[in-house]
């Protein structure tokens, strides 16, 4: 087992003190809230998602460096993509998350500093929030999920 | 007092070394380090005493209870019955038939919250406190919705306490239960519990009192504390998880309806009518955690071998030490500074997430609990998320919080 400490990669603290895409999204035609009741982890993911393409996506909302981090680099990941891409990323992600990945990491960009959360069962849950959040918004938008 | 430093009495004759060893889970390495663990309110961990008792019962005196006559199922009824003794003089109860064997803190609350609380007629009130464990407010909260009764909150200070007059404010004429922690398990405040049963008996109102945090730290006399009934749980006073124990006065106690019907709590049974047993068995329907039982009068015996002045000295001076080693991280902030409270210590850190902290100082050998504690209005009246909380136990030490104190350094290190 790796040491906690490592799960901190320098992108993920990044991204947890800076995050990018942190703001209302006006003009969103998608939205959606995500709650994880056991920790108190909570955000709302807003897109616009016109003619099957994620032209913008933004995110509020609070939690802990991994879960904040994690949605930061969602947006970044997502924007410009087409709902199947968003689809098969999220699919990788997960299966980074949970140790199932068969993907190179490299493949994955920064979404790669995740790797480290599947040695850490309990914290899945903070690094695949937002990405349930979004796929919650582009399934029909507006609707609370929940994590746990 | 200046800025300098406090100085803290010289630590109590307590011989830490001979306690650290009855504890076979205190000598572990975690990621590497020596575990230091700070979540004794969570569950605390077990002598050598209690896990053998339990290993005694499966290994031989392996039998139902109060059911058959062969030697084995004798020997484990007499242990049984000796456990309810031993867990009534921990609580001074008058008898032990008031001393029901329950799961834990939270099914005794819910057997009084389900038998008592059909009393409750529409417009009656149910009081409790802002700081109640959710098992100490789900189940009253319950109780109101079946009976359309009102459940009414005691306000909690900025310190964390809940004042006699938070109590008085709330108290009327309507006011039929008074549900309150003897100690809070997020701030570690002692709740003026006598006090308020005092009062709310005035108003003619049952006392009903979550014991959980209390009974590892304080000594327990249920009839000098005046409450009608007074629940705790074994695994947080250094005994097994799936036991704990209900205490009811009789008077009011034999007079509830009975909760789970089946086998141990009947006199007889015909499909015409049935009638039932009196205090303990009318409320122990089934075959108890047998082992369980055991295993927590060997708990209690265990704390009572202790000596208890020495035991308190040492965790008095343990939260002193604890609190000035905290207040001494920079951008920590302590939540809950009750001038009376026992070694529960929650902080939140600026610009790091419990979980964060959490995780970090797991990442150094040190166990604390992160979260809402099963509190969370009180942590919307404190305007956090959720916090970090390190307990303390009576196998800790000072090398323990300087443990903690020094991975919440380097936690903060990382994220700033």
């Amino acid at each position: 087992m790796i040491n906690p400490r490592e799960l901190y990669q320098e992108i993920i603290l990044d991204h947890g003190r800076r995050p990018r895409n942190f703001r209302p999204l006006p003009d969103a035609s998608h939205s959606a809230e995500g709650k994880n009741p056991l920790c108190g982890d909570h955000v709302i993911v807003r897109l616009r998602y016109r003619d099957g393409i994620v032209e913008d996506v933004a995110f509020e909302g609070s939690g802990c460096a991994i879960s904040t981090a994690a949605a930061s680099t969602m947006t970044e990941a997502v924007k410009g993509k087409s709902r199947a891409e968003v689809d098969a990323l999220f699919h990788e992600f997960h299966d980074l998350v949970t140790g199932k990945s068969a993907t190179d990491p490299e493949e994955l960009g920064k979404l790669a500093a995740f790797a480290g959360v599947s040695e850490f069962p309990m914290r899945v849950k903070c690094a695949t929030l937002a990405w349930h959040t979004l796929q919650s918004a582009l399934e029909g938008g507006h609707i609370a999920v929940s994590t746990e | 007092m200046t800025g300098t430093a406090m100085k803290l009495a010289a630590p109590p004759k307590w011989d830490l070394a001979k306690i650290r060893a009855d504890f076979p889970a205190v000598g572990q390495d975690v990621h590497g380090r020596p575990l230091v663990y700070l979540d004794s309110a969570a569950t605390a961990l077990k002598p050598t005493a209690v896990i053998d008792a339990v290993s005694n019962v499966y290994a031989k005196d392996c039998a139902n209870v109060h059911r058959g006559v062969h030697t084995l199922s004798q020997r484990a009824t007499l242990a049984f019955d000796a456990a309810r003794e031993k867990v009534r003089v921990f609580l001074n109860a008058r008898e032990a038939a008031e001393c029901v064997f329950v799961r834990g803190t939270t099914e005794g609350i819910n057997l009084v919250a389900q038998t008592l609380g059909r009393r409750l007629a529409p417009g009656d009130e149910v009081l409790i406190t802002g700081l109640e464990h959710h098992s100490n407010l789900v189940p009253w909260q319950m109780a109101c919705e079946a009976a359309s009764a009102r459940l009414v909150v005691a306000d909690v200070t900025d310190s964390g306490e809940v004042p006699l007059e938070s109590f008085e404010r709330r108290m009327s004429n309507k006011t039929r239960i008074v549900a309150l922690a003897h100690v809070s398990n997020t701030l570690g405040t002692i709740l003026p519990v006598k006090d308020v049963a005092r009062l709310a008996h005035e108003c003619g109102a049952v006392v009903v009192v979550d014991g959980a945090q209390a009974a590892p730290h304080l000594e327990l006399d249920v009839q000098d504390l005046g409450v009608d009934f007074y629940a705790f749980s074994g695994h947080k006073v250094y005994g097994p998880t799936g036991i704990g124990v209900l205490y009811g006065r009789r008077a009011l106690f034999e007079t509830l309806p009975p909760w789970q019907g089946g086998g141990s709590m009947i006199h007889s049974v015909s499909f015409a009518k049935t009638t039932y047993k009196g205090l303990p068995d009318r409320f122990e329907a089934g075959t108890p955690d047998i082992a369980g039982a055991i295993g927590l009068g060997a708990a209690l015996d265990y704390l009572g071998s202790l000596d208890r002045a020495a035991l308190d000295a040492h965790e008095a001076h343990l939260l002193q030490y604890a609190t000035l080693a905290l207040e001494g991280v920079p951008g920590l902030r302590l939540v809950g500074t009750a001038p009376r409270k026992i070694g529960v210590l929650s902080f939140v850190m600026d610009g790091i997430h419990p979980h964060d902290l959490g995780t970090l100082v797991d990442g150094e050998g040190v166990a604390i609990r992160t979260g809402h504690h099963c509190t969370q209005p009180l942590m919307e009246r404190f305007c956090v998320p959720a916090t970090a909380r390190a307990s303390l136990g009576i196998y800790n030490t000072e090398a323990d919080i300087d443990r903690l104190t020094a991975a919440l350094r380097k936690a903060k290190e990382l994220f700033a």
